[in-house]
């Protein structure tokens, strides 16, 4: 027989450490919400976790008073490491008890290894000849140990992760100290782990791909003649504004069909052409870029689109996206024209191969049937990946875009 | 006057179950009938077993190694009585011991025989037959177990005899017949055999220590065959004639075959032990038993009736004192509305022969049954330099480690001292230590466990004294 089970007498909930997504490993403990021995409700948010990718909230698990916290601000814990503990009191159900008399609180011995506590000898060992740090690594053992199997698993699981778990401490640059002057007028502030990711993964995609960009321009009257005259009547039906950027990811999925090339990527020596199109949308937060991706975008209405973005705009900015919505985009659309710029080269999103670049909307004087007449206009930028796509492939999709959002009759109609 | 808690018995299950609720703000009685606290453990079981096995050990040792040390003495003669009463008062030091524990933490002792009468109420009869009622929230049955009976032998107490008995037979037997190969068999048979008596040992399976590593099995029956003690395995006894001087008992094969006779003066039945519920009321208070007799339990020790625990030999599981104590604890924690928990993965088992066997874990005959890939290191006592100093090299460790993860997953050791030396691999297993773990761990020199540490390197394959 197993007693196991005994601990929930007194513990409703161990506060773990959610599978945070592919090839995310670990977070940072970003904010607990509440206090050991404060009441909690099921679903209430407790702590926030900054990962790669992500800032998540994690919520309580059951109902109870928060009884233990395991990690506290700013450390580092694996997938399933044990957060903390939520116990029996009020507000939870009461459970019937058979014949509990005294009334002494429970106190519980620590469920989860400190920074003091020591580590094995073995897993010291191990840490010392490989680098992985154990204590980013879910313990099995007792009181959440890191056992020599956890760390063994873990060297495996790192191998065969695409991205090595130890990998941003290597390319930490440490800098020539400032004068002594200008020292003490200088902030330093760590990197929070979305920073560093959007660095590493910029670099990387810089590092790896065969970068370049190609310019086009728009003319935006069509799109915004069709939204003057729509945008009261689409809002009343939708219940969400009529933007451009519906019009963009549907002239974008067009375009990547005819295209295939730009929304592929490479994979050692195989290219993977994707006949679907999830396309990311670059949304900036106070914290830094995310990009939720708007799964099968070719199976969407435009305004089922429209009311994806919003969606993922107000919840990126709250920090309330899920990691999974940020993940297995095929291209992604950036728009840097809210901030004003005119013109700019975005970086890829990789391993994606084209990201296209919106900008700002502005009237100019062009050349239209030989006279000049001031038009909305937009320089487009498509950044692409050389090793894939061809300059020929490049420009026509750029071509296509424009041509299908000045005359959005193309969209409808699959010209 | 009503409790929070009665324990119907007090051996290591029962009286540690009603300390730890005592401690833990609990009123508690405690119900005994056997006049004395502590149980079988400390009245005719592991206590007295140990203080004659320490006696005779010497009683040994002073006829045979002290010579070789350069020791003079005249042959030992062995004042039984003597041993005896050194014997009991091992015993009624540590029966005086509990009644202390008890009296500290203001348990109240009533002696007499418990019967539950209604869940919350305990019937108690006193030796002189004045019953009483006791009330109580909450009722822990800790009545352990008795001398399981074999068929066709009757035990008359004098000539065939139980542990009971056989712990203070009044003079040494000249051919002692143990029936059963186990811990009890094998310990009372030790104790006898150095005091003088031919034993014999007749069992059942093919094997001593049933249960144990096959290996450990092997070795110990060879270690103590060399002691002079004679196995009959594979053999069952089917009758024990008492009607001459000397008792006639009669041997068949196991797998049937013709029967021989064996004379002995006295016969000790040693196949086991069953739970003990008589007289507890059990059936009308509603509670549950296996096809055992087994009092069954949940994960938190209560028995089908609401506010009626069980802990010990009268529930599942390996019939040891330390277990109990430990289900006994956790009970208490559990009514008091704490967090209790037994790990039953972790429950060391020792057998107190000379040399001493000790296991935790799991065996290697488990482990393949289980399909489970696993490194065995082994290392011998005959390359520790403690045992060879103490000339007392017979014995080996076993560590049993994942193929893949390097856990520990069974500790097995036979030598002088295994008892003591299992503790590190239970601590070393609770905390799912790697054998690594242990082979990085510095031991002291010279000493007997420097052997569990080589064994642990050997899992390795890099053991350095051997």
């Amino acid at each position: 027989m197993t007693v196991s089970e005994n601990d929930k007498a007194i513990v409703m909930a161990e506060i773990r450490v959610p599978t945070l997504g592919e090839s995310v490993t670990e977070a940072t403990i970003g904010k607990w919400f509440k206090k050991p021995g404060e009441a909690v409700a099921v679903d209430e948010p407790l702590v926030e976790l900054e990962t790669d990718k992500v800032t998540i909230e994690v919520p309580a698990p059951a109902a109870g008073v928060l009884s233990e916290i395991a990690a506290k601000d700013g450390e580092t814990v694996g997938v399933g490491a044990l957060l903390g503990q939520i116990k029996e009191g009020a507000g939870a159900p009461a459970k019937p008890a058979a014949v509990a008399t005294a009334a002494t609180p429970v106190k519980l011995a620590a469920p989860a290894p400190t920074a003091d506590t020591p580590v094995a000898p073995s897993v010291r060992r191990i840490a010392t000849e490989t680098g992985v740090d154990p204590g980013a690594v879910a313990g099995s053992g007792k009181d959440g140990r890191v056992t020599k199997g956890d760390m063994m698993a873990a060297i495996e699981r790192a191998a065969s992760a695409p991205t090595p778990v130890a990998a941003p401490a290597a390319a930490v640059a440490v800098r020539a100290p400032s004068p002594a002057d200008d020292a003490s007028r200088e902030e330093r502030v760590k990197m929070s782990r979305l920073r560093q990711t959007i660095a590493r993964r910029l670099k990387d995609a810089q590092n790896t791909a065969a970068m370049l960009t190609t310019f086009n321009e728009v003319d935006m009257s069509a799109v915004m003649a069709m939204r003057n005259q729509y945008k009261d009547l689409f809002e009343k039906k939708h219940g969400n504004k009529l933007g451009f950027m519906g019009f963009f990811v549907k002239a974008c999925v067009q375009a990547l069909k005819d295209i295939p090339a730009v929304n592929a990527e490479i994979d050692g020596t195989d290219l993977i052409y994707k006949n679907y199109y999830h396309v990311g949308i670059a949304v900036g937060t106070e914290k830094g870029l995310v990009v939720p991706v708007v799964r099968d975008a070719d199976h969407l209405s435009l305004s089922q689109i429209e009311k994806a973005i919003s969606d993922f705009g107000r919840r990126a900015r709250d920090g309330a996206l899920k990691i999974d919505e940020m993940q297995g985009g095929t291209f992604t659309i950036t728009n840097g024209g809210v901030y004003g710029s005119l013109m700019s080269t975005p970086i890829l999103n990789a391993p994606q191969s084209g990201i296209l670049g919106m900008h700002k909307i502005q009237e100019r004087p062009v050349a239209i049937g030989g006279k000049i007449e001031i038009r909305p206009m937009m320089y487009l930028a498509l950044s692409y990946d050389h090793r894939i796509v061809d300059g020929r492939e490049a420009v026509t999709f750029l071509v296509r875009v424009k041509e299908l959002l000045e005359d959005p009759a193309r969209i409808v109609l699959d010209l | 006057m009503s409790y929070d808690l009665i324990v119907i018995g007090t051996g290591p299950g029962g009286y540690v179950c009603a300390i730890r609720a005592a401690q833990l703000g609990l009123k508690v009685a405690v119900v005994e009938k056997r006049g004395a606290h502590g149980g079988t453990c400390l009245n005719v079981g592991c206590i007295p077993s140990k203080a004659l096995l320490h006696a005779s050990e010497m009683f040994e040792e002073a006829g045979h190694s002290f010579a070789k040390m350069g020791i003079g003495v005249s042959t030992p003669k062995l004042d039984l009585p003597t041993m005896l009463k050194f014997k009991d008062e091992a015993v009624d030091g540590n029966v005086k011991g509990v009644d202390y524990l008890l009296k500290k933490n203001k348990i109240d002792s009533v002696f007499g025989v418990g019967r539950i009468t209604a869940p919350g109420k305990v019937e108690v009869t006193s030796a002189d037959g004045k019953t009483q009622t006791l009330e109580t929230k909450s009722i822990v049955i800790a009545t352990g177990s008795a001398v399981a009976p074999l068929k066709g032998i009757e035990i008359d107490g004098k000539r065939v005899v139980t542990s009971d008995q056989a712990i203070a037979l009044p003079q040494v037997p000249g051919h002692l017949l143990v029936v059963g190969a186990g811990v009890i068999g094998l310990e009372l048979g030790s104790v006898w055999r150095r005091l003088g008596a031919k034993v014999t040992v007749v069992e059942f399976l093919d094997r001593i220590l049933p249960g144990l590593d096959s290996e450990v099995g092997r070795q110990s029956q060879r270690l103590l065959e060399k002691q002079g003690l004679v196995f009959k395995l594979g053999s069952k006894v089917t009758g024990v004639d008492s009607a001459g001087k000397t008792l006639k008992a009669k041997i068949e094969p196991a797998k049937g075959g013709a029967a021989e006779t064996i004379e002995a003066d006295v016969v000790l039945v040693a196949i086991g032990r069953v739970p003990f519920t008589e007289g507890l009321g059990l059936e009308a208070a509603g509670v549950t038993k296996d096809n055992r007799g087994r009092v069954t339990v949940d994960a938190h020790y209560a028995t089908s009736v609401p506010g009626i625990y069980a802990i010990g030999d009268v529930i599942a599981g390996p019939m040891l004192a330390h277990k109990a104590e430990d289900e006994g604890m956790a009970a208490a924690e559990l009514i008091a509305g704490h967090a209790g928990h037994v790990n039953y993965d972790v429950i060391p088992n020792v057998v107190y022969t000379f040399p001493e066997i000790a296991s935790v874990g799991k065996t290697e005959d488990e482990l393949k049954e289980a399909g489970i890939a696993y490194n065995a290191g082994k290392f011998p006592f005959t390359a520790n330099g403690r045992a060879k100093a103490n000339q007392q090299t017979d014995g080996f460790v076993k560590i049993l480690a994942d193929a893949k993860t390097d856990r520990v997953l069974g500790v097995h050791i036979v030598g002088s001292d295994a008892g003591n030396m299992i503790a590190e691999a239970a601590v070393a297993m609770e905390f799912g230590a790697s054998s690594e773990d242990i082979a990085r761990t510095c031991h002291a020199h010279p000493t007997l466990p420097e052997a569990v540490k080589e064994a642990a390197l050997a899992v390795a394959k890099r053991a350095i004294h051997m």
